[in-house]
């Protein structure tokens, strides 16, 4: 992957660039020795790592701004940081960059049930945030799976999504506002406890912005009352397609499923190897996960079964206690985990209409084939939002490159089909290059438009999102 | 003068021609308010370009009158979940709305508490900016963070920063059944706490509002079984609030609260406030005029003589507050360094200034 070439003007006045960032922040909130920037030299797209030229922690919105109007003044890149999650090079520094990191500010600020918000210092782990309102009977709907590690401002900047966001919606549905410090270090409140924007939405062109057009210091988030129970069913299917066809029947239905969790044959076997769920021996299954008293779930689940008898199932596995209910999430949830054990992957993430689900998955079959590759699928089924993971070995020359490739004709695919590059993971430095297959250059030209007005310098994580080439001439 | 472009090339056309100002009108026969510009009418780019009922997947041109979509998707009993609704009688406009109005005021009704607004389940947008090209964005899947999202910032735009040609939503099966709780006795300060104690339980309430004869109502959706189970339970739970009688066929109530049906016809100008839910009782009592409640509280609608600073005479509030019918509609002034982001972002799409705003909701 091509990188652009660090600015040494700046590399030469790293010395002052710290020295001046030590004058406004507290002494442990600059580090620059480059044994302690190590730990930020990449996020979970750990293939493409660099030196950041320093990194600063703030504890306060105050400090953030302190911090960017440094950088603005001296001209130097930043980079914002939270858990390093990223899938897709969001958070990879530059040579030339500074990173600031958000971690310390982890603060909750309001727990307002009766308005049903909360508010906290963008710091705050994903899973915290249900953690400070659960006690109340409430809960924060979005629920990557990286929870346990990724901070809210990693999720507002990736619009991140979930496995129940099929029913509650990605980041940008829950995100009521912010406090958006931008590249000069101005401090601006952006939305807030009440519906909609007054003026023109900022705050929906800001999520999903990738950290390009201000660092977010503090969150407002919409909560929802628990419900009262959950269960999950799985399904077993003896083809794709018959997996393919039941969501889209469940779907039209009417009932609302929270999840619907799809895992094809390699993926199955891997998982099984791995954390030994007990999964059937099938071509494909689904997780459907229905939410409610008793009652509701019963009749929930009696519509998906009267479904799923129509398509030929193998199995149709109803959890029967709360320990068979981990068990049937447990195979999902270390999907993931078990095929790093077996190789390296590459976790793609483009969305397809799910009417094209068998399709695809057939074509991609034959691609990864053709590549002499190997793909597993496990996604999100009732939003058509695929995760095929391209198996290779990073210690095989050439491998990485191979898969690389293969995964860039299987996102070309899924925008033919009607999709996109990206459906939870964002573009970052991975999909960069391949905008130009979902976009125009008029599309991305407007898009671009909105970081001129924000960061009209290009310094707040600049060589991400668009292809390098297309911004070359604002980044300078 | 009126234009109405019949296709997308007589749009870009029409807008690369002019020198402004430009009154975007989502179509039909209303008549154009107050003010200068050339009338450019989306109603010739309609009709339902893709729709894919397994897939809770419509794309629709944006000039398409809001009733023809309705038909559409309830011959498949689908629906727009953030339940569109018709301000028209309220505001004194003749005219059918067009989807594309809808969008450009980022209209939503009652069920916009649960569901999300038209923001939320609009997944795609083609839109011309001021130059006439072409911009897309978004598309027609339901999960999609490919580049910024535009698609937000054109919902609730009011036609400022392009023309909309064409936008997509995802969609909800429509519900099985559903009944509407009422508690008549409740007055609209009063209302807001039994409100907020109903969308604080886990009973999945999709309407929360207040109007004068019905008083405080509470809309539960679903499954047959799943909805006697929740009104059983949130009637028991409401009952310290006063007595709760259950309405089973409420689509009437609802749609009177969606058109702010007992403020239509009374003198005065039109305010509508979005604030924190539990401020609305203080800011009721200081307005002292004839309202209707929607989202537990957090929408309030209110007729004040014209000229009245309602701003002023409601504050303190956090929120915002429109004037929706007096002279012009009216927004909240943005906080300074917001306001020069906002009109950082219409200079950019609009740079010769053309387009005036929407009057197509
Ligand atoms: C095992 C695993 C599972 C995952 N599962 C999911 C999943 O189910 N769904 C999903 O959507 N994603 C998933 N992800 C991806 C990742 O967790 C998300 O993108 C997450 O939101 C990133 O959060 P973070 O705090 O780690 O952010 P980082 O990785 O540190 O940064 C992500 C982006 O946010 C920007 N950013 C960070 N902080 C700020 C700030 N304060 N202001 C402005 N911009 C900022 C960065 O510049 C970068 O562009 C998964 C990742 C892993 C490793």
């Amino acid at each position: 992957m091509q990188m652009p070439v660090p600015n040494p003007a700046i590399l030469a006045r790293k010395a002052a660039i710290v020295a001046a960032l030590r004058a406004v922040l507290p002494a442990d909130a600059v580090i620059d020795d480059p044994h302690e920037t190590r730990a930020y030299e990449c996020d979970a797209l750990a293939a493409y790592r660099t030196q950041p030229l320093a990194v600063v922690l703030p504890r306060s919105t105050a400090e953030v701004a302190a911090a960017l109007r440094v950088c603005h003044g001296l001209g130097v890149p930043v980079v914002p940081r939270g858990a390093g999650t990223s899938l897709s090079g969001g958070a990879m520094p530059s040579q030339d960059a500074v990173i600031l990191g958000v971690a310390r500010m982890a603060a909750v600020l309001e727990v307002d049930t009766a308005n049903r918000f909360v508010r906290v210092q963008a710091g705050r782990t994903n899973l915290a945030v249900t953690a400070a309102v659960e006690g109340a009977g409430f809960f924060y709907a979005p629920d990557p799976s990286s929870q346990l590690a990724c901070l809210i401002a990693g999720n507002i900047a990736m619009n991140s999504g979930g496995a129940h966001c099929l029913k509650y919606g990605v980041t940008t549905n829950n995100l009521m506002g912010v406090t958006l410090v931008t590249m000069a270090g101005e401090v601006l409140e952006i939305g807030g406890p009440y519906a909609d924007a007054g003026g023109l939405d900022l705050l929906g062109v800001i999520c999903g912005s990738e950290g390009q057009l201000g660092v977010v210091t503090e969150a407002t988030l919409r909560i929802l009352p628990k419900p009262e129970g959950a269960r999950p069913v799985l399904i077993g299917f003896g083809s794709s397609e018959g997996a393919g066809a039941c969501v889209a029947e469940i779907i039209r239905a009417g009932v609302l499923p929270v999840a619907i969790e799809f895992m094809d044959r390699p993926c199955i076997r891997a998982t099984e190897d791995f954390a030994h769920a007990g999964y059937p021996d099938c071509e494909a299954l689904l997780i459907v996960e229905v939410e409610g008293a008793e009652a509701e779930i019963a009749e929930q689940l009696g519509l998906i079964r009267q479904i799923a008898m129509r398509h030929d199932p193998v199995e149709f596995r109803e959890a029967q206690s709360e320990d068979e209910a981990k068990r049937i999430w447990l195979g999902r949830k270390s999907a993931f985990g078990a095929m790093g054990q077996i190789n390296d992957y590459i976790c793609l993430d483009g969305t397809i209409p799910v009417s094209a689900l068998p399709a695809v998955l057939r074509r991609i079959g034959e691609m990864a084939a053709a590549a002499g590759l190997q793909v597993a699928n496990v996604f999100h089924a009732g939003d058509g939002n695929m995760h095929p993971l391209i198996l290779y070995d990073a210690n095989l020359a050439g491998d990485l490159e191979r898969g690389e490739a293969l995964g860039a004709e299987i996102l070309k695919l899924c925008v033919e089909v009607g999709g996109c590059l990206t459906g939870e993971h964002g573009v970052g430095i991975e999909k960069r290059d391949l905008m130009g297959a979902q976009f125009s250059g008029a599309d991305m030209e407007a898009q671009m438009r909105v970081k001129d007005v924000f960061d009209p310098g290009w310094l707040l994580n600049p060589a991400k999102v668009f292809p390098l080439a297309l911004s070359a001439a604002r980044r300078g | 003068m009126v234009m109405r472009p019949r296709d997308e090339r007589e749009l870009a056309e029409a807008i690369r021609d002019s020198a402004g100002p430009l009154r975007v009108v989502g179509g039909g026969t209303r008549p154009v308010c107050a003010g200068a510009g050339v009338v450019l009418e989306t109603g010739g780019l309609a009709g339902v370009r893709l729709y894919e009922p397994a897939a809770l997947t419509l794309v629709v041109g944006a000039g398409t009158p809001l009733a023809e979509v309705e038909a559409v998707l309830e011959g498949a009993r689908q629906r727009l979940g953030f339940e569109p609704v018709r301000w028209g009688a309220l505001l004194n406009a003749a005219g059918e709305s067009t989807i594309g109005g809808v969008v450009a005021a980022n209209v939503s009704g009652p069920r916009r508490l649960q569901a999300g607004a038209c923001r939320d389940a609009l997944i795609g947008v083609r839109f011309f900016d001021g130059h006439g090209e072409v911009i897309k964005n978004g598309g027609r899947v339901m999960k999609n963070v490919t580049g910024y999202d535009l698609v937000k910032l054109m919902a609730g735009s009011w036609g400022r920063l392009g023309v909309m040609s064409e936008v997509a939503f995802k969609l909800q099966p429509a519900a099985a059944a559903e009944a509407t709780l009422l508690l008549e006795g409740l007055g609209a300060g009063e209302a807001v706490a039994a409100l907020s104690a109903a969308l604080g339980s886990p009973y999945e309430v999709s309407g929360a509002g207040w109007m004068p004869d019905a008083g405080a109502m509470l809309r539960l959706e679903g499954l047959a079984e799943s909805v006697a189970y929740r009104v059983a339970r949130l009637s028991a739970q409401l009952a310290r609030f006063g007595a709760v009688r259950v309405e089973r066929d409420g689509a009437a109530l609802w749609r009177a609260l969606g058109e702010v049906e007992p403020l239509q016809g009374l003198a005065g100008a039109v305010w509508r406030f979005s604030v924190k839910p539990s401020e609305a009782p203080a800011i009721l009592a200081r307005l002292g005029c004839p309202v209707v409640l929607d989202w537990g509280g957090g929408l309030i609608w209110a007729v004040l003589p014209e000229g009245v600073d309602a701003r002023a005479k409601a504050a303190p509030y956090s929120g915002h507050a429109t004037l929706m019918r007096g002279p012009g509609v009216v927004f909240e002034p943005e906080m300074p360094g917001v306001a020069a982001l906002s009109a950082g972002v219409r200079a950019k799409f609009d740079p010769r200034g053309i387009f005036i705003g929407s009057e197509g909701a």
